[in-house]
């Protein structure tokens, strides 16, 4: 609607790009000055008492700095460069049994407590609504701590120019390499999150996180043909120190099809691999559907993972609460209560965890202030568990939250969203050239492409970037136009070996979307290379016109 | 307070631009009072209120430009942006592709603000949920759906002598009632600028109705099928095909609308005769601001004509480079159609499945705007132009091109905000013959 046209203009007005993050521009310099922890816990306090004496049985108050800077490249141009901030307190009660949320950016001592004020009289219109009062599970308060992402070269101090060059070389490589087009972005975000409770906890939460797609396109104008290949890092919660490609964060693909990066990315080095694959595309042979023994590689199979495995084990879909907009789950409470649901193969085994260090989704703290941790959702292929947050936990039984609250803004109300959803490494040693050896007829998938999938998460489809036929045990030709589709409980029941965990890597969404008012999250999905058997391939190639 | 007046922004745009040094200033000022109310398992889960207003301004040294927002409106904090978009200026690289600012433009007001949906208070989102919760409650059925509503306004302004100044009004209402065994699922969408328009209960009744019937779905053999489309089945992929057409990427070599030798296909017949698409700001449905986020004027403008091509969309950089009038960028998309109902398309129809709406539909080859995607909520099969039977949901794979190339029949165009595109959408009920599903969902 137009709506949203008024609001990304009034956030960042006039880009050639609309980016979809909210916040006001600033200059850079602003974005390296911090607001004093004294100050916020004031604020908090001020909060929690307003909220308190209104008649709240509990309140936690989050106030966040949100900076974000987005580089922009096209070819050898630089396109824009944004720098955006968002400052604000959001503060959630209950109150006679019902939450009350309220948000400004008034952070003044009367601001922040009438927006206390705000939430308790919202709870308590809310509870004349309310079927059962909200059920808490307990939190001790941990008093005055802090956590912070291990960085070791922070974004913000370094040059644009120096950033913008090096997507420039970037761009260029990749047009040496056969693109006739590059683009290349670097999102770039640093979240300053404070967060009090009447638990008694106040923590001081400051979160790096980088990414830098690329997109090389290659355009056969005499067939009218064109193909993209996109980057093959993930998006890290990491410092800038990512970008400075080390040789022993790269590792080969099997066959030495494409170069792969673990704690490091050789953004140059990907995107002239980038415009050299775009231009093989052009001529690659299309896929003949049927049955294929798929070989996923991580930097493609952490998008099925959270697709068919993260999104189906959130119990608030499980429950109904996204039954308008995202969906629900065929992962449904009875099959977990009967311990025997067969969601994968025996050696399939899925961890939640909010703490490997470098991913997405690592945080110390939740946005109810839980201590984040590591559980089991799938273990040797039985669903064992969900995600859930304070409110949540009762219902399965659990004595206290998994730490899955998150807000993707201060004028947002944390609700239950994914940690990092990650599948183990295989136990036996196996790497992805002996993974290879023993596959027939197969398809070899790398990095990310199309991905959908239904509103219970049963029927879904993935196409990818890199497709390579395997034929009696040995990398062939490049493909075009793969897709399979599969149902999830199938699927995962097809899992016949996972690589060891020298190959176990992470990728990630940097965009997750979910709730209503729509809310983005960010989480990272690790995975060795895996096989599947039996998948259906389809042809996606159409002529139209 | 979010909403300004045009006097009040008037000031503040003029004090803006005294304030530049810069060769152009460009001054935009955005507000936005924003009610929601969502609820799930027949009870309210959430309702909130959000209130904002953004200055921003852009100046430009040359080719380099700076940009700065804030929002605060005194004296003090207007200089401060507009120094710091100076400073940003300085230090930015020079954009070859930099195009100055618009010059004086006379922008015709389009009817973009109502004010009955203006004072939509918690009450009245509170009654919109309210009918759908008690009636599920009543029915034995389970109700979750989310209502938001927008009081805005966009003020315009540049160093050349631009001024515009204009409110909008919006409403959006989902809502999906499930039979409480999971058997059975049914959703309808309603937007509107206008609140007497939107009518709540007439929109949960479908849900319900849909709700109902789609219980005990049977399994289809996927495969080639003649579908009727409601228009919420359809505003998706029409939002992904008019995505492509753009004249720069077609002209580029990356668009679906790219023709064999570097040319593009404007006047080729690429769909059936009975197709056509334009965009007009001033239309009564779906009224748009005048302006695009470049300040360039729109227009009403003919995208396809009786199945030929006959426009595409040129950024100002790119209208340059080839010679064509820049004109602002569309802010709506209006397909036509007829004053057939559904029932109608329903009764003409010998064999064929009526599909209620469309879900995560995702591009697959942008070379032939290849889409995927499930049906959702309502999904029957029809037989001698009658519904017999709910249906289990399909996955499909089609493109909106090949789609609009085998109509038979189109029925009554209904506004609709699109999930996939920004922009407000007119869209008909159509009868497509060929519609490709690929496989079986058993997503209820």
């Amino acid at each position: 609607m137009e709506r949203r046209t008024f609001l990304n203009i009034g956030t960042v007005a006039f880009g050639s790009m609309l980016i979809p993050v909210a916040g006001r521009a600033i200059a850079a310099e602003e974005l390296l000055s911090p607001m004093a922890v004294a100050a916020k816990k004031a604020l908090a306090d001020t909060a929690l008492n307003a909220a308190t004496k209104a008649g709240a049985s509990y309140c936690d108050v989050r106030i966040g700095r949100y900076l974000n800077q987005f580089v922009t490249t096209r070819d050898l141009n630089v396109e824009n460069v944004v720098n955006t901030e968002s400052a604000g307190v959001g503060v959630r009660v209950i109150c006679n049994g019902a939450y009350g949320f309220a948000a400004t950016s008034d952070m003044t001592p009367d601001g922040i407590a009438n927006a206390a004020r705000q939430a308790v009289a919202i709870a308590k219109a809310n509870a004349r609504l309310q079927s059962e009062p909200i059920q808490l599970a307990p939190v001790k308060g941990v008093g005055e701590v802090s956590w912070a992402t291990p960085i070791k070269k922070d974004w913000r101090s370094v040059p644009i120019k120096e950033k913008a060059e090096l997507l420039i070389a970037a761009n260029k490589a990749g047009m040496d390499g056969g693109a006739n087009f590059m683009q290349s972005m670097l999102f770039q975000v640093n979240q300053q999150k404070y967060f009090a409770s009447t638990d008694g906890s106040y923590i001081d939460q400051d979160l790096h996180r980088l990414w830098a797609p690329i997109t090389a396109t290659a355009v056969d104008k005499t067939s009218g043909k064109f193909r993209s290949r996109s980057g093959l890092a993930a998006p890290v919660g990491m410092g800038y120190e990512y970008l400075d490609a080390r040789p022993e964060h790269k590792i080969k693909a099997a066959g030495g099809v494409a170069t792969l990066y673990t704690k490091s990315y050789d953004i140059v080095e990907d995107a002239r691999a980038a415009g050299r694959d775009a231009k093989r595309k052009l001529t690659a042979k299309s896929v003949t559907p049927g049955k294929y023994d798929l070989m996923l590689s991580p930097e493609h199979l952490y998008l099925t993972i959270h697709e068919s495995v993260g999104h189906p084990t959130e119990l608030d879909r499980v429950l109904g609460f996204e039954a308008n907009y995202a969906g629900t789950s065929f992962a449904t409470l009875d099959k977990w209560q009967s311990k025997k649901f067969k969601y994968g193969s025996p050696i399939v085994n899925i961890v939640a965890d909010k703490t490997t260090p470098g991913s997405l989704g690592a945080v110390g703290y939740d946005d109810e202030g839980v201590k984040t941790k590591e559980w089991n959702i799938i273990k040797d292929g039985i669903l064992v568990n969900y995600q859930a947050t304070r409110d949540q936990a009762h219902i399965i039984g659990e004595k206290e939250s998994h730490g899955c609250s998150y807000a993707d803004s201060w004028s947002n109300v944390q609700f239950q969203r994914m940690p990092n959803v990650s599948l183990a490494a295989g136990k036996k040693k196996l790497t992805p050239d002996e993974m290879v050896k023993d596959i027939k007829k197969g398809i070899y998938i790398v990095g990310e492409g199309s991905f959908s999938i239904d509103q219970q998460r049963y029927n879904f489809q993935f196409g990818g970037t890199l497709f390579y036929e395997i034929k009696d045990g040995k990398i062939g030709d490049m493909l075009e136009d793969v897709a399979y589709q599969a149902n999830t409980q199938e699927f995962w029941n097809a899992c016949s070996a996972i690589c060891d965990e020298r190959d176990w890597r992470m990728g990630g969404s940097f965009f997750d979307g979910k709730g209503q008012p729509p809310q983005i999250s960010i989480v990272s999905h690790g995975s060795s290379t895996s096989r599947f058997n039996g998948i259906n391939v389809i042809n996606t190639a159409r002529k139209i016109g | 307070m979010s909403i300004l007046t045009q006097e009040q922004t008037k000031r503040i745009t003029d004090r803006v631009l005294s304030l530049s040094k810069a060769d152009e200033c460009i001054v935009g000022i955005g507000g936005e009072r924003a009610g929601n109310i969502r609820f799930a398992r027949n009870a309210v889960s959430t309702a909130g209120l959000t209130d904002d207003t953004t200055l921003t301004v852009r100046v430009a040294f040359g080719k380099r430009q700076g940009t700065a927002s804030i929002n605060e409106f005194d004296d003090k904090s207007l200089e401060k942006a507009v120094r710091r978009a100076e400073d940003l200026a300085r230090l930015a690289p020079e954009n070859p592709e930099f195009m100055p600012a618009v010059s004086k433009q006379a922008y015709k007001a389009s009817n973009t603000f109502v004010q009955k949906t203006a004072d939509i208070d918690p009450e009245i989102r509170a009654q919109a949920a309210a009918y759908a919760i008690e009636a599920c409650r009543k029915k034995g059925l389970v109700s979750a759906g989310f209502l938001s509503d927008s009081t805005s306004f966009q003020t315009i302004a540049n160093s050349n002598g631009v001024f515009g100044h204009q409110a909008a009004t919006s409403l959006d209402f989902t809502c999906t009632i499930r039979t409480a065994d999971g058997r059975g699922s049914g959703w309808v969408r309603r937007s509107a600028r206008d609140l007497a328009r939107f009518d709540p209960r007439e929109a949960a009744d479908v849900a319900i109705e849909k709700a109902l019937r789609s219980v005990d779905a049977k399994a289809l053999e996927p495969g080639r099928y003649t579908v009727i489309l409601e228009p919420a089945a359809t505003s998706d992929l029409l939002a992904f095909m008019m995505n492509g057409f753009d004249a720069r990427r077609a002209d580029e070599g990356r668009s679906f609308l790219t023709k064999t030798g570097g040319l593009n296909r404007v006047g080729d017949k690429l769909f059936d005769q009975q197709v056509n698409i334009w965009s007009d700001p001033w239309d009564p449905l779906v009224p748009v601001l005048p302006w695009d986020q470049n300040m360039l004027p729109r227009e009403r403008q003919s995208w396809v004509k009786d199945g030929r091509v006959a426009d595409l969309e040129y950024s100002q950089f790119w209208a340059k480079q080839k010679g064509k009038r820049a004109v602002g960028s569309a802010g709506n998309f209006i397909m036509a159609g007829s004053d057939k109902s559904i029932e109608e398309l329903v009764a003409n129809t010998r064999k064929g499945v009526l599909v209620t709406r469309t879900w995560y539909i995702r591009m697959v080859d942008p070379q032939s705007v290849a889409l995927t995607g499930l049906t959702r909520d309502g999904t029957f099969y029809v037989e001698n132009g009658k519904i017999k039977y709910p249906v289990k949901n399909f996955r499909f794979n089609e493109s909106p091109v090949s789609m609009l190339n085998n109509i038979e029949e189109l029925g009554k165009p209904t506004v609709l905000g699109g999930d996939e595109g920004p922009n407000p959408m007119v869209v008909p009920a159509m009868k497509v013959r060929d519609f490709n599903f690929t496989s079986l969902s058993d997503a209820v």
